[in-house]
C-alpha cells in the first residue's frame, strides 16, 4: 500500500481548508498520514485525526516549527520521509514554500499545482497560465506533489477517527526567524473557499471607489473580495485579494468580476469558477468571452444598481 | 557582496500560448519571447541593492538553450555586471530541479551572498527553483518577497501569503524568490544596451558543473484545457438580477 504523508496547513488552533482538498489527492495515491508541526498545535493535531480519510496523525509539537519556516520543516518532512512513498501539500503560499526544499533534499523532481491523479505515478498539471494541460509521470522513486484546492473535493472535516502520534522536530536550523506577520482580519469568506465572490479591476479608479462600488455588493451577497493584478498594483487592495496565474486560484459557485477586462493571467486564476458574470464597459472586453452572463455598461451606475436591487 | 540573478527565457507575457495539434507540448516557433516577468523584477532587485551600495557584482545566470543569450544581455543592459549562459541544446527543457543543481554549482563557485530569482516562470508555472536552490546549499529562503532589506548579516524579507504579509530575518547567504510587487523593473537604455554587447558572457554546459539534466518527468501529452465559451448578454440591471435569482444567490 502507497503511505503518503500529507502536510496539514493550521494555525496551531484549527485546520485550513486547503488541507481537506490535499487530502482528498492523497487518498487518491494510498493512505494518508496527516502532519501537523507547528507550536502547541495540539488542537490542529485534534482537528487533522477528524478528517474524514485521514488514517494517522503526526504531531510534531516545537518552538522552531512555529509559523511553518521551510528551513525547519523541510527537514522534518525529509527524515520523516524514509518510511513514506509520496509527499503531499497543498498548492498554498506554506506548501509552495516548503515542498519544493522538500524535493530538493530527497533529489526529487516536484509535481506542482496537480489537476487530477491519473495513475499511481501520472498527474495533469496547468501550464502556461492554464492555456495548456500537461499530463505528466514520474520516474523518482519518491512523489513531491503539491495539490491545487479547487481541482479536488474537500475531504470531510469529521468523521475520522486518527490516532494521534508524537515525532520530534529537528533541532532549529538557525538560519531564519518569524519577524511578524500582518494578517488581514475579515468577517468575509476567504478567497479560496468563498462560494461568491466580487472582484473588482483597474476601473475602479482607486482604493476608495473600489470600497465604495465593491464591498456593497459582496456584502449583500456574503461574497468574497477578490481583485486584479492591476488594482492591486494600483493599490486598490492588499496584495493577498489578487485573483490570477500567480495570485489565488479560486473557482466559486458566481464570480462576479467587475470592471476587470479579462488578461489572460486572470482568467487562470478564475476561469473554473461555475457560473462568471462580468460587468464592463467594452463590449470586446476578453471577459465576455468567457462570461456566461454579461451586462455592458457604466460600472459607476451598474453597479450600485444591482446592489439596490438585490 | 555579489548578487547572483537567476533568469529563464520564457514565452511573452502578452502571447497566448497555443496548444500544439499532436498534443507534444506548445507552440514556440516564430512566438516572441521575453525575459521572465519575475526574473525581470529579480535583476531589478539586485541593481537596486548595487545602487544602495550594498551589493557591489551582479551576476546573471540563465540555463537554457543559445537564445538565452538574448535574455542575458537584457540583464547586461539592465545593470548585471556580466552573465554565465549554461547552454542545452535546442529543443531541449531543463526541469526545476536539475536548473537548481546547475545554480548550486555556480554558487559554490561565485560564493554569492544572495541569490535572487523569479518565484516562478510563466511558462512551467513551477515554482520550485528557488526553494531548491536554497535547500541543496543549505541556506535560508526568503520566497514570495514584497520587501527586501540587507541588514547586517542578515537579510529581511516582507513576504506576499495568502492571508498577507509574513515578514522573516534570514542569515546570509540566502536566496529570495520574488514577487510581483517587490519593484517596478527599469528599461534598458539605448547605450545600456549597446555598452551590454561588451560585458563578459562566459558559455558553460551542465557537465561543468557535474549535473546530469536527463528529466525526471515525462510529459505524456499536453492538451487545451476545457473551453469556456460565451454565454449571454443581459441588457439591463432587472435582467441580471432575475438570472441571479435563478442562480439562487439572490
Amino acid at each position: 500500500m502507497t503511505k503518503v504523508l500529507v502536510l496539514v496547513e493550521h494555525d496551531n488552533a484549527s485546520v485550513k481548508d486547503a488541507t481537506l482538498a490535499a487530502v482528498t489527492a492523497a487518498g487518491q495515491l494510498g493512505e494518508v498520514t496527516a502532519l501537523v508541526a507547528g507550536a502547541n498545535c495540539d488542537g490542529a493535531a485534534q482537528a487533522a485525526a477528524q478528517i474524514a480519510g485521514v488514517a494517522k496523525v503526526l504531531k510534531a509539537d516545537d518552538a522552531s516549527l512555529d509559523n511553518a519556516l521551510a528551513e525547519n520543516v523541510a527537514p522534518l518532512v525529509a527524515g520523516l520521509m524514509a518510511d513514506y512513498d509520496a509527499f503531499v501539500a497543498p498548492a498554498t503560499t506554506t506548501g509552495k514554500n516548503v515542498a519544493p526544499r522538500v524535493a530538493a533534499l530527497l533529489d526529487v523532481m516536484q509535481i506542482s499545482d496537480i489537476l487530477s491523479v491519473e495513475g499511481p505515478r501520472t498527474f495533469t498539471r496547468p501550464i502556461y497560465a492554464g492555456n495548456a494541460i500537461a499530463t505528466v509521470e514520474s520516474s523518482d522513486a519518491k512523489l513531491v506533489i503539491t495539490v491545487r484546492g479547487t481541482a479536488f473535493a474537500k475531504a470531510a472535516t469529521s468523521g475520522g477517527n486518527a490516532s494521534v502520534e508524537t515525532v520530534s522536530a529537528t533541532a532549529d536550523s538557525g538560519l531564519s526567524s518569524f519577524v511578524s506577520a500582518e494578517i488581514a482580519k475579515s468577517e468575509r469568506p476567504e478567497l479560496t473557499s468563498a462560494k461568491i465572490i466580487v472582484s473588482g479591476g483597474r476601473a475602479l479608479k482607486d482604493a476608495a471607489t473600489f470600497e465604495q462600488i465593491i464591498t456593497p455588493l459582496a456584502d449583500k451577497l456574503g461574497a468574497g473580495i477578490g481583485a486584479s493584478r492591476a488594482a492591486v498594483d494600483a493599490g486598490y487592495v492588499p496584495n493577498d485579494y489578487q485573483v490570477g496565474q500567480t495570485g489565488k486560484i479560486v473557482a466559486p459557485e458566481v464570480y462576479i468580476a467587475v470592471g476587470i477586462s479579462g488578461a489572460i493571467q486572470h482568467l487562470a486564476g478564475m476561469k473554473d469558477s461555475k457560473t462568471i458574470i462580468a460587468i464592463n464597459k467594452d463590449e470586446d472586453a476578453p471577459i465576455f468571452q468567457v462570461a456566461d452572463i454579461g451586462l455592458v455598461g457604466d460600472l459607476f451606475t451598474l453597479v450600485p444598481e444591482l446592489t439596490g436591487k438585490l | 557582496m555579489q548578487a547572483l540573478v537567476c533568469v529563464k527565457r520564457v514565452i511573452d507575457y502578452n502571447v497566448k500560448p497555443r496548444v500544439k495539434a499532436d498534443g507534444t507540448g506548445v507552440d514556440l516557433a516564430n512566438v516572441k519571447m521575453s525575459m521572465n516577468p519575475f526574473d525581470e523584477i529579480a535583476v531589478e532587485e539586485a541593481i537596486r541593492l548595487k545602487e544602495k551600495g550594498v551589493v557591489t557584482e551582479i551576476v546573471a545566470v540563465s540555463v537554457g538553450v543559445a537564445k538565452s543569450q538574448e535574455t542575458l544581455r537584457t540583464a547586461l543592459a539592465m545593470g548585471a555586471d556580466r552573465a554565465i549562459l549554461v547552454q542545452v541544446d535546442d529543443g531541449v527543457e531543463v526541469e526545476p530541479l536539475a536548473v537548481a543543481k546547475i545554480i548550486k554549482g555556480i554558487a559554490d563557485e561565485e560564493a554569492p551572498g544572495l541569490i535572487i530569482t523569479g518565484k516562478q516562470a510563466i511558462d512551467d508555472d513551477s515554482n520550485q527553483v528557488g526553494q531548491m536552490v536554497a535547500a541543496l546549499l543549505g541556506r535560508p529562503q526568503g520566497t514570495f518577497a514584497n520587501e527586501v532589506s540587507v541588514e547586517g548579516d542578515a537579510v529581511v524579507v516582507k513576504r506576499e501569503i495568502d492571508g498577507g504579509l509574513q515578514t522573516v530575518k534570514l542569515a546570509l547567504p540566502a536566496v529570495v524568490t520574488t514577487d510581483l510587487r517587490l519593484n517596478e523593473p527599469r528599461y534598458a537604455s539605448l547605450p545600456n544596451i549597446m555598452k551590454a554587447k561588451s560585458k563578459p558572457l562566459a558559455n558553460k554546459t551542465p557537465a561543468d558543473y557535474g549535473v546530469d539534466i536527463a528529466p525526471r518527468l515525462r510529459t505524456l501529452k499536453v492538451t487545451e484545457p476545457p473551453v469556456r465559451s460565451a454565454g449571454i448578454k443581459v441588457p439591463d440591471v432587472d435582467a441580471l438580477v432575475a438570472k441571479l435569482k435563478e442562480l439562487g444567490v439572490a
